[in-house]
């Protein structure tokens, strides 16, 4: 997963990259395994200025798919930073240029939540849920959406 | 481009605080 150079711009653009490996570093994962509850390879977490956990991937994905997560985890770092404007336009690519990864509809919802998260104007909300009725209609996401439709 | 993992992750914290960068920690049990 990680050789694709799609990913590879992505995490170097976006990201500080940090790595532990189970035995050649083995102190450095016991450590931040504990702390950060780490129990399996790979976990990949995305981790906020602070070092605190906003995202976080279990196991193997395929490129496409892993490449959206990353984004996913990228969006919702800016999310909890309150920056709605920039969550919201990364939700958004994501769903543009991965609609079929099993992290788009996730996107979809969030992008929908930050800009209400920003000006308390529910229309975005709305919109979701309207949106969910023609993509992504037997997802979780869309059932959590559908209470929006008013 | 291939990705530059750090594995001073007490320096890698402390520089994405300095800097308002987030981190990517990967914790892994791939080949080196």
């Amino acid at each position: 997963m990680w050789p694709d150079p799609r990913v590879e711009k992505f995490v170097n653009d976006n990201f500080l990259p940090a790595r532990v490996h189970v035995k050649d570093d083995s102190a450095l994962f016991q450590k931040y395994g504990e702390k950060y509850g780490a129990q399996w390879t790979p976990t990949i977490l995305g981790l906020d200025p602070d070092g605190v956990e906003r995202y976080r991937i279990e196991g193997f994905l395929p490129n496409d798919d892993f490449l959206a997560h990353l984004m996913l985890g990228r969006a919702q770092i800016a999310f909890a930073e309150k920056q709605w404007g920039e969550a919201e336009r990364r939700f958004r690519e994501i769903v543009e240029k991965f609609p079929d990864s099993d992290a788009a509809p996730e996107a979809l919802y969030w992008a929908g939540v930050a800009p209400y998260k920003g000006t308390n104007d529910p229309a975005s909300l709305k919109a979701t849920a309207k949106a969910f009725q023609q993509r992504y209609q037997y997802t979780t996401w869309a059932k959590k959406a559908s209470v929006w439709g008013g | 481009m291939a990705i530059k993992f750090r594995h001073d992750v007490d320096a890698v914290l402390a520089e994405a605080k300095k800097t308002g960068k987030p981190v990517l920690l990967d914790f892994s049990a791939a080949p080196m």
